[in-house]
């Protein structure tokens, strides 16, 4: 085995076992600030402070009884929760977690590809993530998780347009595809304080973009897909045991994945302002580098948990309009004012 | 075109508002670990007292099992043993239904002799109809047990606290 393929499968590896093993802690950080929120405590008595509590939540999914209800299409019911957990994982790929680290004389980038084309490789995966709410949907043989299905569709496929437009308006900015480019790119000041990330350039286009990633998430306040009171559970309504858990564990996630991914194009990546990285040696480098993304990451979350316990979920109707009335025309104009200030500044 | 401020300003403020419920005091007692306080005033399991020589108080004269609106009471009365010189019926059997019973606290006001009273404490919870039933000496010994404050000392003391 060359090195360079041990050192791309230790990369993939710690990715995965740190995304699948972020996301127990990420629903057991949800619980605890909901119950702060609402004045509770929240789970406090599996462990000390909780802590416990994800391990007991899975092993309950492990041990759950598997049902494969009638009349489902068995091949889309089967294959939908492996679906679900392209988009999260793959995603994760282009993302530069961290900026470089020697060990054993070998510099090792902490990215697992840094693919020239990175942001159209996330659009294409991206789109796939319908497919498996969809299938989900469509193989339950049941109305309501039909109708979860086609409103994932709908929704993901609108809000994925002005997603786009607003990436363009990064493309345009740092003049590349390649995310850790776009990292790069940011590493400069603005007006000799500012960092220049592109939220502080863009703000209008991180703002949709946020938008975007709660729709594209599904999360609340546009979590219509799953909507509890109307559609029993939308399109995992007839999962149980561990393909339940297989959509609870993508949805979470995906979630860590596009804060990822809004912290490599609009915070700065792994950069942190006024600190020089390289000053601390080949190793604590790479090591601060990632903990500066991490917490980074975990500030976007924060942000995602909390909308999701502040906002009511919108009509059907609205998340519609709000969508192709209101974000695709604020898109559309922050993309051609993008284009006009580079334009006009050579 | 609608105005964006005003949805924007509500933004802010519905967003100000969780965060502050993040940070403020929380409302979750842990009760098995701290119970709540009770009132004094709260009706629990009920007691039999017991008089200077530690004999059961009551004289079995079915006031209170007469009185009681759910039928929770049951008493076999029998005569009184030798050298009881006070009376000439005790209770042989002194059944509380708890699971008829309304805690009404009827049966301590009918009661002649204050042999009957209700206490603080809150029953427990068993796994079959025969375990709620109290008999004698679960009642006897709850007989320490400070009683819950009385309906007409609890007028007494609001009257009081009225008239200054």
């Amino acid at each position: 085995m060359t090195p360079e393929i041990a050192i791309s499968l230790g990369r993939i590896l710690a990715v995965i076992a740190g995304v699948l093993s972020a996301v127990p802690y990420l629903v057991f950080a949800e619980r605890k600030i909901c119950a702060y929120i609402q004045d509770r405590i929240g789970p406090n008595r599996v462990g000390p402070w909780g802590l416990f509590q994800p391990l007991a939540d899975g092993l309950k999914l492990l041990t759950k009884e598997e049902i494969l209800p009638n009349g489902i299409d068995r091949f889309a019911y089967l294959l939908a929760p492996a679906l679900v957990m392209i988009h999260p994982l793959a995603t994760f790929a282009i993302i530069p977690f961290g900026s470089s680290i020697t060990l054993f004389g070998q510099t090792i980038r902490l990215q697992i590809a840094d693919l020239p084309i990175g942001i159209l490789f996330f659009l294409g995966v991206a789109s796939l993530s319908v497919y498996g709410l969809a299938l989900g949907g469509w193989g339950s043989n049941n109305k309501y998780s039909l109708m979860g299905g086609l409103r994932a569709c709908a929704q993901l496929v609108s809000y994925e347009l002005s997603m786009g437009l607003c990436l363009v308006g990064i493309i345009l900015l740092s003049g590349t595809l390649s995310t850790s480019q776009i990292v790069a790119a940011q590493e400069e000041t603005l007006l000799g304080f500012l960092p220049a990330w592109n939220v502080f350039l863009q703000p209008a286009g991180f703002a949709i973009f946020l938008i975007c990633a709660f729709a594209e998430n599904n999360r609340l306040p546009f979590d219509l897909p799953e909507a509890e009171p109307e559609l029993v559970g939308g399109y995992h309504t007839e999962y149980t045991g561990l393909r339940f858990g297989t959509f609870f564990l993508a949805e979470y996630a995906s979630m860590i994945t596009m804060s990822a991914l809004l912290v490599t194009l609009y915070l700065g990546g792994h950069h942190l302002p006024g600190v020089t990285t390289r000053d601390f040696g080949p190793v604590m480098t790479g090591l601060i580098s990632t903990a500066v993304f991490g917490a980074k990451v975990a500030t976007v979350l924060f942000t995602f948990i909390w909308t999701r316990w502040t906002l009511p979920r919108f009509k059907y109707q609205n998340l519609m309009s709000f969508s192709w009335k209101c974000l695709l025309p604020a898109a559309l104009v922050n993309l051609l004012m993008t284009a006009t200030v580079i334009t006009l500044s050579g | 075109m609608p105005s964006i401020t005003e949805p924007a300003a509500a933004l802010v403020k519905g967003f100000g508002i969780t965060l502050k419920h993040l940070f403020s005091r929380k409302f979750t007692s842990q009760y098995p670990e701290k119970p709540h306080p009770i009132a004094p005033k709260f009706r629990g399991e009920h007691k039999l007292n017991k008089d200077g020589e530690g004999r059961v108080k009551c004289v079995a004269c079915f006031l209170c099992e007469t009185n009681c609106p759910a039928y929770a009471i049951r008493i076999k009365s029998a005569p009184a043993p030798d050298g009881w010189q006070d009376r000439e019926r005790y209770p042989a059997e002194f059944e509380v239904d708890l699971l008829k019973c309304i805690f009404c606290g009827y049966c301590e006001e009918a009661c002649p002799v204050d042999a009957i009273a209700l206490t603080n404490k809150i029953p427990e919870v068993e796994t079959s109809r025969e375990a709620f039933i109290l008999n004698k000496e679960k009642l006897l010994a709850n007989a320490d047990l400070p009683a819950a404050t009385s309906a007409e000392k609890y007028l007494d003391d609001i009257l009081k606290k009225w008239k200054g």
